[in-house]
């Protein structure tokens, strides 16, 4: 029984939202923001008459960009292509390597202990190096051109669909692995029959999503020399030709809604 | 995928010409087997229009080896510009997550369904969409132009960065609130303000937090790279250690730059799950 509360109770009863503990743990929150973001503001090397002189820049930059000059839209078109074409190669390539890595990296499947720590160790140097350092790398091996953009954004994909194959394999149905043994199956046929049916639908799904981010990784390839649609960002940018770099960003925002658009379906088609 | 229902395939074991066949994963055969070759096709024509000199190509296995060759031992002796370079990085990776974080509320609920008249929620999810097309170093170049080299172009950078990403997320969590409490608000006689900041803000706020966490560890990679194009951090000394074939010093701050992400993103794996 809930006794309804006195005139005198009611009176003192004053309702706050944090208890008394929760507002100290707030304030020295807060204090602990302001702090790292005083030193941070007083660390960092900036001018700041350019800082208050931005807007006026940044508008007169816009300014200078409107209306965009789609002259250029045959070589726009056949760079974005490349970019594309980069994108899919690399996640193409990327799989010869990221399915064995994801074999060995996962517990479950991997041949020996030891093996899931280099498999991991593969994955992690991959993911964390960004696709435009691995660029700087491959071009000044491979030299100037696509080979280098397709090799930089492979590398980066391998650590990227590796690690979640390999989450995908670690959350698999042993009872289906079991009963491929059961029926004395070989090492082969039950990672035919009792593995790989399960992670299908991850597979082709993380492929899908990774095709996507790499369609946005590629723009930038080109301002390293590494081809695709960024090296004529970096030329118009160069040459002062703001009407063709907002031509440019327009194809790049297109492209990148459409494959976003475009995976999003996708996926939606083999997750289900 | 999907077997077989059991009474199907009882009748047609039935029979004596049966044999097994494998479920496929792509039950049309069309897709099957216009997949493979399609995919073959596309590959072939891909590579035919990839302008590729082969000859280069093939010289960079020896000078693989070089490179490597000379990066090795990587040269830590620097350690002045290093630090100093890791520490611009941190700096603008708070700076630009504290900003970012403070933009994307607003736009995530210009974004909101709920919270916005109808129609009008494009403008907000217009401002996410373009500031998420485009990959930072592009953002990155244009701000360089905008504002001059240094960290500031670097921090607008990261905080449009921020700003996308958190964006969608948090609009797409302010559009999965529980009316009820909006509309007890309301009952009470509250105003837009004190709706948003009793009814909508408390339900939103764990997923905030979160996602800030998460984005300061992101902001913390994607500075390493925007240095690349000249906004401030270590990517510039990184990619000056590149351009001046300087490639164990290269090496060594690659090695930390990797190390410091795996440093950041098991604190931030650690704080996130602890939140949930």
């Amino acid at each position: 029984m809930i006794r309804d509360p006195s005139l005198q109770e009611l009176k003192r009863y004053n309702w706050r939202r944090f208890t008394p503990a929760q507002r100290m743990g707030r304030y020295v929150a807060y204090l602990l923001t302001v702090i790292a973001l005083v030193w941070t503001i007083r660390g960092l090397d900036i001018y700041w008459p350019w800082v208050w002189d931005s807007p006026v820049q940044m508008a007169d930059l816009f300014r200078r960009m409107y209306p965009p000059d789609f002259a250029n839209m045959r070589e726009i078109l056949r760079v974005l292509m490349e970019t594309i074409n980069i994108a899919t190669l690399a996640t193409l390539l990327s799989l010869f390597f990221a399915i064995p890595t994801a074999y060995i990296a996962a517990r479950n499947t991997s041949p020996h202990p030891l093996l899931v720590w280099v498999g991991r160790f593969i994955l992690v140097s991959s993911r964390s190096v960004n696709t435009i350092i691995w660029a700087l790398l491959f071009v000044a091996i491979f030299g100037p051109g696509a080979v280098a953009g397709v090799l930089a954004v492979a590398f980066r994909s391998v650590g990227f669909i590796g690690k979640l194959m390999a989450e995908a394999v670690e959350e698999i149905d042993p009872a289906q692995v079991e009963a491929m043994k059961a029926t004395g199956a070989g090492p082969g046929k039950v990672l035919m029959y009792g593995i790989v049916p399960q992670v299908m639908p991850a597979f082709f799904a993380v492929t899908i999503l990774r095709w996507d981010i790499n369609i946005r990784e590629s723009t930038v390839l080109g301002l390293v020399g590494a081809g695709g649609i960024g090296l004529i960002l970096q030329g118009s940018i160069d040459m002062f030709a703001w009407r063709q770099v907002a031509a440019i960003l327009i194809a790049i925002m297109v492209v990148v809604v459409l494959a976003e658009i475009v995976s999003a379906w996708l996926r939606s088609k083999v997750l289900d | 995928m999907q077997a077989q229902a059991p009474g199907s395939a009882g009748a047609a074991q039935g029979r004596p010409d049966y044999r097994w066949k494998r479920p496929q994963f792509f039950t049309n055969p069309y897709v099957r087997w216009g997949l493979p070759v399609a995919g073959l096709a596309y590959l072939l024509w891909a590579i035919s229009t990839l302008s590729i000199n082969w000859n280069r190509v093939s010289a960079g296995i020896p000078r693989a080896g070089r490179i490597f060759g000379n990066a090795w031992p990587p040269d830590f002796s620097r350690s002045n510009l290093i630090i100093s370079g890791f520490t611009e990085s941190i700096q603008i990776a708070l700076l630009a997550t504290a900003l970012g974080l403070l933009i994307s509320v607003p736009i995530a609920l210009l974004a909101a369904k709920n919270i916005m008249p109808r129609g009008l929620h494009w403008f907000g999810r217009g401002i996410i969409i373009v500031a998420r097309s485009f990959h930072p170093v592009i953002v990155a170049i244009i701000f360089v132009k905008a504002v001059g080299l240094g960290p500031f172009a670097g921090v607008l950078t990261l905080t449009v960065y921020s700003l996308g990403f958190v964006g969608k997320l948090l609009a797409e969590a302010i559009e999965e609130i529980d009316e009820g409490q909006v509309e007890a608000m309301r009952a009470t006689g509250a105003g837009f303000i004190k709706v948003l900041l009793y009814a909508v803000f408390p339900q939103i706020l764990p997923r905030q937090v979160g996602l800030s966490i998460y984005q300061l560890d992101s902001n913390l990679r994607a500075s390493a790279v925007v240095g690349v194009v000249g906004a401030g951090g270590i990517g510039g000394t990184l990619m000056n250690s590149f351009r001046r074939f300087d490639y164990d010093f290269a090496l060594a701050i690659l090695l930390l730059i990797i190390a410091i992400i795996l440093v950041s993103e098991a604190i931030s794996g650690r704080l996130r799950s602890g939140l949930s």
